[in-house]
């Protein structure tokens, strides 16, 4: 038995634990949601700009699988992988990812801005380290309303330098809110190793805010799962927590990046750290076969398809809906 | 009827908002223990408790999204920016995220917020602690801006910036926060985007908000003791503001002056004077003109300071200007 499954029964006083390959099937979904939405942008279908979670799935299932749906979070501008592991409705993704009226946004937001605020997904966010204060006012609201709830603040190790982060961290301790720091380190901001971008390490960080501060291997979903249902008891009940997470970013900055500047070794060494592959490895472990996993996949694939055909099918957004939008309309105007 | 400082009707406005709704927090620096750097939230920890009147540290820009992110979670956050100077630190709290939110989420939620923040010069406070910066929020979809100019309306239009769904910049004038007049005994609340006719007059109309009401008014006395009556308009809300109240004025007297404190360069003012010089076009029998600050940082020096804000003579002159 591994450590990881040792660890995840040690955490079922809390929350049940959660159950591997249900962790599979939640890696499965985002990397084929992004594998689709990668070829359709590549075929011209998906406008703008989207940034792929390819490498960094265990992240948003693992810590997912430790949250209830009254908990909040808010994410980036790398955030498919959140929105879908936080349990949105996949034809609004799809529907929104191809800027069509039954998006989740209603074609406004796209992939940088979707959300679901009915699964408590506060949405992605264009400007780098933003959500970490809106998780900040989220955990705020839980304590004032008290819910129960926690919110989650996903950054990336980019988002380190910004001054936001700082003052979150302070105020979060200060207060001792429910919230959990998620820090996705994949060791790039853009196209700039992050190496070259901070004079500190967030361990460090965390011991100059008095945030207790767990770094780990984010792409093994088990380990993930495990350390945030304890984490995620923590924060409901004694404050903000930082879970460092070293995760891989296998696509480019951006989808069309063709990543010249980064190092054929570091390139190649990412297969054996695919999260896929490493929750496949556990799962072998346990007697799943290859069979077995290749259902998942085929059942994920007839759900996106679903998702697909319904957002083609659907229709562009009338511009005057989106005018009368912009501030809420009166009650009792149609 | 009684008498009623500005600061008391903000205080006042604070305490039955929360009184009335206990998902109105307050937020901000020296807010609670001190009661506000200018004391408009006096005595509001010891009656509603310290879990909803929050001291937070000198981090504007973690106390403005945090704003946004409890507006998204239940509650209705009023957060307090201690000089409108210092909000340029809490600018994408507000322009990214407060004001987008309900649009670029598709409407699934709204965020109703208020930020409270004084501008104005007039107290010897210097470049950095002076300035009208309304006008930069004005021209952000998604928000709402507003600005009183006596007791009442401060208390009428702040109940509402806080009962409405969207993010309202709620703009005090420091220098207004003394003010003493009579208000009803009991204060309603009013609506935000209406203008209030002041003063009736037939040969002239200027329209202005905060401070420089009393500017323009204080001018209109002087042009009565001529015979030129100028009409009043105290728009009290920037955003949206009363397009029809002003366009109905300017048909009554074929003339219009706009006066603000803030730099006049691509301010308020413009905004107005372009709408009526179209929709208003053959109302006007003369050019529409602007009174508002030269453009300049506001200067320290007394002399300086005076010369730089916007005097009634120099409304006067405007006016007889626009009679020419
Ligand atoms: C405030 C702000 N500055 C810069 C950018 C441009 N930008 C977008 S993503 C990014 C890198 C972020 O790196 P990191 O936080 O590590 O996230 P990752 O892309 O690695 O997931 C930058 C600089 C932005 N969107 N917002
Ligand atoms: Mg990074």
């Amino acid at each position: 038995m591994s450590d990881a499954t040792t660890h995840r029964q040690a955490g079922a006083g809390h929350n049940a634990a959660p159950d591997l390959l249900e962790l599979y099937r939640g890696l499965v979904l985002i990397r084929r949601c992004e594998e689709r939405l990668s070829q359709m942008f590549s075929e011209g279908e998906v406008p703008g700009f989207i940034h792929l979670s390819i490498g960094q799935e265990a992240v948003s299932v693992g810590v997912m699988a430790a949250l209830t749906p009254d908990d909040t979070i808010a994410s980036t501008h790398r955030g498919h992988g959140h929105a879908i592991a936080k349990g949105l409705s996949l034809d609004g993704f799809f529907a929104e990812l191809l800027a069509r009226e039954t998006g989740l946004c209603k074609g406004r937001g796209g992939s940088m801005h979707v959300a679901d605020m009915s699964v408590g997904m506060l949405g992605a966010n264009g400007i780098v380290g933003a959500g970490l204060s809106i998780a900040l006012g989220s955990a705020l609201a839980h304590r004032t309303r008290k819910t129960g709830a926690i919110a989650v603040a996903f950054f990336g190790d980019g988002a380190l330098a910004e001054g936001l982060l700082h003052e979150c961290l302070n105020m979060a301790a200060l207060w001792k809110l429910p919230l959990l720091f998620v820090c996705e380190n994949n060791g790039w901001g853009e196209f700039l190793p992050t190496s070259k971008q901070l004079s500190f390490a967030l361990k460090d960080l965390a011991a100059a805010y008095r945030i207790p501060h767990l770094c780990i291997d984010g792409n093994d979903v088990a380990l993930v799962a495990d350390h945030a249902v304890r984490i995620v008891a923590e924060v409901r009940h004694g404050g903000p927590r930082i879970l460092e997470c070293l995760t891989t970013r296998v696509r480019g900055h951006f989808e069309g990046d063709a990543q010249k500047y980064r190092d054929a070794d570091e390139l190649a060494a990412l297969s054996a750290r695919d999260p896929l592959r490493i929750a496949a490895g556990h799962l072998a472990e346990l007697g799943f076969d290859e069979a077995a996993l290749g259902g998942i996949a085929d059942e994920v694939e007839a759900r996106i398809d679903v998702s697909v055909e319904a957002a083609r099918a659907a229709g562009f957004p009338a511009f005057a809906d989106a005018m009368a939008d912009v501030y809420t309309p009166a009650q009792g105007a149609a | 009827m009684a008498e009623m400082r500005y600061l008391k009707a903000i205080n006042q406005a604070l305490t039955d908002a929360m009184a009335a709704d206990p998902s109105v927090i307050l937020i901000g620096e020296d807010v609670s223990e001190a009661g506000g750097a200018f004391g408009a939230s006096r005595g509001l920890r010891e009656r509603f408790g310290a879990e909803r009147v929050l001291d937070t540290p000198i981090s504007e820009a973690a106390l403005a999204g945090a704003a946004v992110g409890a507006a998204l979670s239940g509650l209705r956050p009023v957060a307090e920016i201690m000089f409108m100077d210092f909000t340029t630190l809490v600018m994408d709290a507000l322009v990214n995220q407060a004001a987008k939110a309900r649009f670029m989420f598709g409407g699934q939620r709204s965020v109703p917020m208020v930020l409270r923040t004084p501008h104005g010069g007039g107290l010897g406070a210097g470049p950095q602690h002076s300035q009208c910066l309304e006008a930069w929020f004005a021209h952000v979809p998604g928000l709402k801006v507003v600005c009183p100019s006596d007791p009442a309306s401060a208390y009428g239009l702040l109940r509402a910036a806080i009962d409405d769904p969207d993010p309202v910049v709620f703009v005090e004038h420091k220098g207004l926060y003394a003010m003493k007049s009579e208000v009803p005994d009991t204060l309603p609340i009013l609506p935000l985007g209406k203008a209030a006719t002041l003063r009736e007059g037939r040969d002239v109309t200027i329209v202005a908000y905060g401070a420089a009401v009393h500017t323009a008014m204080t001018a209109a006395a002087t042009l009565a003791d001529e015979g030129i009556e100028a009409e009043i308009l105290d728009l009290r809300s920037i955003q949206p503001w009363d397009e029809q109240a002003v366009l109905a004025s300017l048909a009554k007297t074929h003339r219009l002056v706009i006066v603000h404190e803030a730099v006049e360069a691509f301010g308020v003012g413009a905004e107005i004077a372009a709408r009526m010089a179209d929709i208003g076009f053959d109302e006007l029998d003369g050019p529409i003109l602007r009174v508002g600050a030269p453009f300049m940082p506001v200067p320290f020096s007394k002399g300086l300071e005076n010369a730089y804000l916007p005097s009634p003579d120099r409304v006067i002159d405007a006016v007889r200007r626009t009679l020419a």
